[in-house]
């Protein structure tokens, strides 16, 4: 990367402002969306995020669409590893 | 057994029938029989790519109707006799698939064929629904862009839920991303979505990365698919994805912007 392409990206990194909107946008389609379809893709992509901290068996992460009185409500739950002590590194 | 391809992606002008153009003749150069199905009613255009829009006699609905047979309708490659391509209806009708129709001429083609390319058009109506509808596999066509990534998880819900495969419960689609149009320099400039992010997003198999080109007008201008130009970092781009699609393992190429200069690096441009 050259010396004005630096400040040039310093200004504007509107591929990351792109993404974190989509990854909103997409979040909220697919909820809408309704029904289960979405939740195999939500349920991978949660458990690579906690991945990220904790090491998890992919059954340990559990997650459900379901109604509490007149709304619905999104359940997720993740068993931890027994003695997790909170680090995971890279 | 034969395989059903959809070339799909929600949004238009995103390189769906440039892709199924080049994807058809790459099996096909690898000793597959393939038939490409041009699914856009109203808004023929695979023949163009393909170039033989001047052998076009009988098409798609013409076939579902009756008023020819199959091997009427097809047309062979005059590159790759193991090619056919079925042109779309030029009619307005926007009924003139049918499902029962659509799954009849499917069925026959799967007796003579090994890979049968679906060419969807744009949107989520009827014509695409019926383009993916018979699937067994779907390649997704996107471009590093927020609407066409947007659509294009429209889609994948689509691909979950109303196919056969979906309703019957015949195991999934598999489901592979096409990222094309990629550039690598705007990537590195920090004003273009990623690969990685794009695979984030939209949390599939990644089957390959086509760069922004020049060589694919030109191609198109010439009625040939740019697979064939060997010298294009496309071409060699697209003939990588079709060896990932028959299970070959090649690395990703043209993910780096190309080197330039000492000036040029230094004082960016370009
Ligand atoms: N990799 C690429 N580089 C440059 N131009 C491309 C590329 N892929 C597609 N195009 C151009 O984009 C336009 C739309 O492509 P097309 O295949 O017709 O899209 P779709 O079938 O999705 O509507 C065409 O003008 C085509 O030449
Ligand atoms: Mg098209």
């Amino acid at each position: 990367m050259g010396l004005l392409d630096l400040f040039r990206s310093k200004q504007k990194n509107t591929a990351n402002l792109a993404k974190q909107r989509l990854q909103i946008i997409i979040a909220q389609g697919r909820v809408e969306r309704g029904g289960p379809d979405y939740l195999p893709m939500l349920k991978r992509e949660l458990l690579e995020v906690i991945r990220k901290y904790v090491h998890v068996d992919p059954d340990a992460v559990e997650v459900n669409l379901g109604t509490e009185g007149d709304h619905e409500v999104l359940e997720m739950n993740v068993v931890l590893p027994e003695r997790s002590n909170g680090s995971a590194g890279a | 057994m034969s395989e059903v391809i959809v070339v799909t992606s929600g949004k238009g002008g995103v390189g769906k029938t440039t892709t199924s153009a080049s994807i058809a003749m790459g099996l096909a150069r690898r000793g597959h029989k393939v038939v490409v199905i041009d699914f856009d009613v109203g808004l023929r255009n695979l023949d163009l790519i393909m170039g033989c829009e001047r052998r076009v006699v009988y098409d798609f609905v013409n076939v579902i109707n009756g008023d020819c047979t199959l091997k009427q309708a097809l047309i062979k490659d005059k590159r790759q006799e193991n090619l056919s391509i079925l042109a779309a209806s030029q009619t307005r009708d926007k009924d003139a698939l049918t499902q029962e129709g659509v799954e009849r001429v499917l069925n026959e083609l799967r007796e003579e064929f090994d890979y049968i390319i679906c060419d969807s058009p744009a949107g989520i109506e009827k014509g695409a629904f019926l383009a993916m509808y018979f699937a067994d596999r779907a390649v997704v066509v996107v471009n590093p862009e927020v609407s066409s990534v947007r659509d294009s998880d429209r889609i994948l819900g689509l691909l979950a839920s109303k196919t056969r495969r979906a309703e019957s419960g015949d195991g999934k689609i598999a489901e592979h991303l096409l990222l094309t149009r990629y550039s690598a320099k705007r990537v590195a400039d920090g004003d273009m979505l990623s690969l990685k992010d794009v695979e984030e997003i939209l949390g599939i198999q990644v089957l390959g990365v086509i760069p922004e080109s020049e060589e694919v007008l030109q191609s198109s201008n010439s009625g040939n698919p740019v697979i064939l130009d060997a010298d294009s970092n496309a071409g060699q781009a697209y003939d990588d994805a079709v060896a990932r699609l028959l299970g070959e393992n090649r690395p990703l190429r043209f993910m780096e912007p190309e080197k330039k200069g000492l000036l040029k690096r230094l004082f960016g441009g370009g």
